[in-house]
C-alpha cells in the first residue's frame, strides 16, 4: 500500500453521527468480485436524496472526510473501505468509529482520526470552506488560520501506515510461533471433525 | 501463586494469544474459520495475487448465503437450476472455484446442509466453546452463544486469517449484560436483544466485548442465545459471549464436526473451566430487569430506535440534543411516521420471518402457533418465511409448520440471507412496509426505501395476521409457545 504521511487538500464534511456502511456503500455493491469501481456506489442513496460534497467539483479528489460519531457502524463490509478509498479518500476524521471500520481502513491505508466533539464541530466547519492539512508523523490536524488539534494514533497502525506496510508479511516472518502454538493446543481444539478436500 | 480473577472473554483470549508484540497488539490464533461467497473473493484474490496459501484449510468451512435466491433450487430431475442474476451468479461460483482450488470444505448451494453462516456454524458443530471464530461477516457475535470468541472480519483480514490462521488484535474492554428475573408472557429472546440494543445504544458497546448472564440467559435455549447474541454488533460490541454450560453441552453432542469419542469428553472438561470467576472486573455492568422487557419493535432506521409495541412514535422535539432531534426526524420522515403515532395502528405489507436472528426451528414453532388456524390480513401483500438452513427445512416440514405457514398464505423458501439485506431477489419495494425479523433496520437494508419494523417471530405471525404492528399477547393464549 501506499505509505501515508502529510496530506493537504479539501474535507468533504458530513455532519452526520452513525454513519453506517450501508449508507457508505450500498448491499448492491457487495456483488462485485473485485476491489476497485466502488467509488460510484458510495453514499449513492444520499447523493441521490439531496446535493452533497461529493458531486461538488470543488470537493473533487478530495483525500478527506469529516464526521460525528460511531462513522462505519453497522455491517463489517470492508466495501465500505474500499469505496472510500475509490473516492480517492485516505483519512476521515471523526469522533468515533466502529471498531470493524476502523480495522478494515487501517488494512487499505486510510487513517481514522479521533477528536473529541467540539474539534470535529469547528472544523466541519473550516472544511466547508478551506482546504486543512493531515500529518501523521506530528498527529495534528491543521487548518488554515494556524490552529492544530492534536490526536492519538495507536503506534503500531502509524508505523504501517506510514510505511506502507502489509500485515500478512509482518505475520509470517512469525510462523515458527503459530506453528508452535498449534502443537501445544489441545486434541480437540485442533482438529475440526473436517476433512480437507483433495486437490 | 493464584492468578487474578478471569472472565470468560479473558481466559478465551489469553489461550490464544501467540505473541504479544511491543505495543501491545497480539496475534491472535484462530481456530475455526467460516467463509462465505460475498467477503471472501477479494481475499482469495489477494492469495492469488501475493503467491500465498490457505494455512489450515482444515480449519475453514465455506457455505454461500447471502445471494442465494430463495427460489427452489433443483429440477425435478435433480439438477441444478442456475442463479438468473449474473453477479451473484460469479460470487457464488467464485466461492466454489475458490474453495476448490484451495483445498476448503464448501458446502454447495443445493446442498440439504447449506444455510445461512450463522446457522450452519452452530448447527454443524463447526462452533465450539472457547474456540476463536471469525468470518467476514458483523453478526459472527452470534457465535457466542456457545461460548466462542467470535467476531467479524473484513476482507483484508479474511485474507490474513486464510493465509495465517491468526489475526493482529488488541484486547477489548468487557462489558456485562445481565438480565434476571423472569420474562412476561409473549415476550421472546429477540425482545430482550432489542431490550438490551435500546439501552446499550448502537454505538454504546464499542470497543467491548459483552459477556452476557443472569438468570434469562441461564434458562434460555441454545437458539434463544444465539438470537441475543446475534444482535451483540448492533449494539455496536466485536463480540458478545455466554458461557458454555450443560444445555450447551447437550446441544453440541453428536454434532457432525463436533469432537468425538474421548476428544468429546476432554473438549467438556476444558470447557466447564470457562465461566468468569468469581470476583471477576468488567470495565462496565448493565443490569436489565427481564419484567420490564415488552415485545419491542422498531420504529426508525437505526436498531437501538426501540419501543415496547404498547408504545408510540417518539416526538423527535422531545430529544435533548440537536444531533438526536435531527436524526429522528429523519428517520421518521424515512419510515413515513408521525410523532405520537401508536406502533399498534401501523400497518405493514410485508412480512419476513428468517435471518440469522430469527430464523432456527423454534423461531419457526413460534410463529407457525401464532398463524395456526389463520392466515395473513389482505392488505399484507407478501409474507415470506425463509428458514436458516437446509435441516431447518427439514425439520419443519417433518413438524408441520411449512403446511400451517402456507395455509396462512405465507410463502415456504429455500434458506438463505433473503431479503434480510436484499442481496438476492427478495426486496421490499419503496416506500412499503416490512414486518422483519431480521437485525438491522438501516436506510435501504431491505432494498432502496424500504421501511423496516424489526420484531420477534411470533410478533412478525401476529402483525401477518392483522396486517398492522401488532401485540402478539393480544393473540395467543397462555398456553401457546412463543
Ligand atoms: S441473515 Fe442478514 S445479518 Fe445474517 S448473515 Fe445474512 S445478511 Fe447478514
Amino acid at each position: 500500500m501506499t505509505p501515508l504521511r502529510t496530506v493537504s487538500g479539501r474535507a468533504i464534511p458530513l455532519p452526520m453521527s452513525n454513519v453506517d456502511t450501508d449508507m457508505i456503500i450500498p448491499g448492491r455493491w457487495l456483488k462485485k468480485i473485485t476491489r476497485t469501481g466502488l467509488g460510484a456506489g458510495a453514499f449513492e442513496e444520499l447523493r441521490a436524496a439531496r446535493a452533497t460534497p461529493f458531486d461538488d467539483p470543488a470537493f473533487r479528489d478530495a483525500p478527506m472526510l469529516i464526521a460525528r460519531d460511531n462513522f462505519g457502524c453497522g455491517s463489517s463490509r470492508e466495501h465500505a473501505a474500499w469505496a472510500l478509498l475509490d473516492l480517492g479518500i485516505r483519512i476521515v476524521i471523526a469522533t468515533s468509529f466502529s471498531d470493524i471500520f476502523a480495522g478494515n481502513a487501517f488494512k487499505n491505508g486510510i487513517a481514522t482520526v479521533q477528536l473529541p466533539a467540539g474539534d470535529i464541530e469547528q472544523l466541519l466547519d473550516v472544511a466547508a470552506q478551506a482546504p486543512i492539512g493531515f500529518d501523521l508523523p506530528q498527529q495534528i490536524i491543521t487548518t488554515p488560520d494556524g490552529s492544530a488539534f492534536g490526536f492519538d494514533y495507536d503506534p503500531f497502525r502509524k508505523h504501517c501506515l506510514m510505511e506502507g506496510l502489509d500485515e500478512i508479511g509482518i505475520t509470517l516472518s512469525y510462523g515458527a510461533l503459530i506453528a508452535a502454538h498449534e502443537e501445544q493446543s489441545a486434541a480437540w481444539r485442533r482438529t475440526a471433525a473436517i476433512a480437507p478436500v483433495d486437490r | 501463586m493464584s492468578q487474578a480473577p478471569r472472565t470468560l472473554y479473558e481466559k478465551v483470549w489469553d489461550a490464544h494469544v501467540v505473541h504479544r508484540l511491543d505495543d501491545g497488539t497480539c496475534i491472535l490464533f484462530i481456530d475455526r474459520h467460516l467463509v462465505h461467497e460475498v467477503t471472501s473473493p477479494q481475499a482469495f484474490e489477494g492469495l492469488r495475487l501475493a503467491g500465498r496459501q490457505v494455512r489450515r484449510p482444515d480449519l475453514t468451512l465455506a457455505v454461500p448465503d447471502h445471494n442465494l435466491p430463495t427460489t427452489p433450487r433443483r429440477r425435478a430431475d435433480g439438477s441444478a437450476i442456475p442463479i438468473e442474476d449474473p453477479e451473484s451468479a460469479a460470487q457464488v461460483d467464485a466461492l466454489a472455484a475458490n474453495t476448490a482450488a484451495f483445498g476448503i470444505r464448501h458446502i454447495g448451494p443445493a446442498d440439504t446442509e447449506q444455510g445461512i453462516v450463522h446457522v450452519v456454524g452452530p448447527e454443524q458443530g463447526f462452533t465450539l466453546p472457547s474456540t476463536t471464530l471469525v468470518c467476514g461477516d458483523s453478526h459472527t457475535a452470534t457465535h457466542g452463544a456457545l461460548g466462542a470468541l467470535a467476531f467479524g472480519i473484513g476482507t483484508s483480514e479474511v485474507e490474513h486469517v486464510l493465509a495465517t490462521q491468526t489475526l493482529l488484535l488488541k484486547p477489548s474492554r468487557t462489558m456485562q449484560v445481565r438480565v434476571d428475573g423472569v420474562l412476561g408472557f409473549g415476550v421472546s429472546a429477540k425482545d430482550v436483544a432489542l431490550a438490551i440494543v435500546g439501552r446499550i445504544g448502537a454505538g454504546g458497546g464499542a470497543g467491548h466485548v459483552i459477556e452476557y448472564a443472569g438468570d434469562v440467559i441461564r434458562g434460555a435455549s441454545i437458539e434463544q442465545r444465539l438470537t441475543i447474541a446475534n444482535m451483540s454488533i448492533e449494539a455496536g460490541a466485536r463480540a458478545g459471549m455466554m458461557a458454555p454450560d450443560e444445555t450447551t453441552f447437550a446441544y453440541l453432542q453428536g454434532r457432525p464436526l463436533a469432537p468425538r469419542g474421548v476428544l468429546w469428553w476432554e473438549a467438556v472438561a476444558d470447557w466447564r473451566r470457562l465461566a468468569s470467576d468469581p470476583g471477576a472486573r468488567f470495565d462496565r455492568t448493565i443490569a436489565l430487569a427481564a419484567a420490564e422487557i415488552a415485545p419491542n419493535v422498531t420504529w426508525g432506521i437505526s436498531p437501538d430506535d426501540v419501543v415496547p409495541i404498547t408504545g408510540c412514535v417518539p416526538d423527535p422535539d422531545a430529544l435533548d440534543a440537536a444531533d438526536a432531534r435531527s436524526r429522528a426526524r429523519r428517520a421518521l420522515d424515512y419510515m413515513g411516521l408521525h410523532p405520537g403515532q401508536r406502533m399498534q395502528d401501523v400497518a405493514i405489507e410485508h412480512v419476513f420471518i428468517g435471518s440469522c436472528t430469527n430464523s432456527r426451528i423454534e423461531d419457526l414453532r413460534a410463529a407457525a402457533a401464532v398463524l395456526n388456524g389463520r392466515s395473513k390480513a389482505p392488505g399484507v401483500k407478501q409474507a415470506l418465511v425463509v428458514p436458516g438452513s437446509g435441516l431447518v427445512k427439514q425439520q419443519a416440514e417433518r413438524e408441520g409448520l411449512d403446511r400451517i405457514f402456507v395455509a396462512a398464505g405465507f410463502e415456504w423458501r429455500e434458506p438463505g440471507c433473503s431479503a434480510c439485506l436484499g442481496m438476492n431477489p427478495d426486496r421490499i419495494p419503496a416506500g412499503e412496509r416490512c414486518a422483519s425479523t431480521s437485525n438491522r433496520n438501516f436506510i435501504g437494508r431491505q432494498g432502496p426505501g424500504a421501511r423496516t419494523h424489526l420484531l420477534s417471530p411470533a410478533m412478525a405471525a401476529a402483525a401477518a395476521v392483522t396486517g398492522r404492528l401488532t401485540d402478539v399477547r393480544e393473540l395467543i393464549q397462555g398456553n401457546d409457545l412463543v
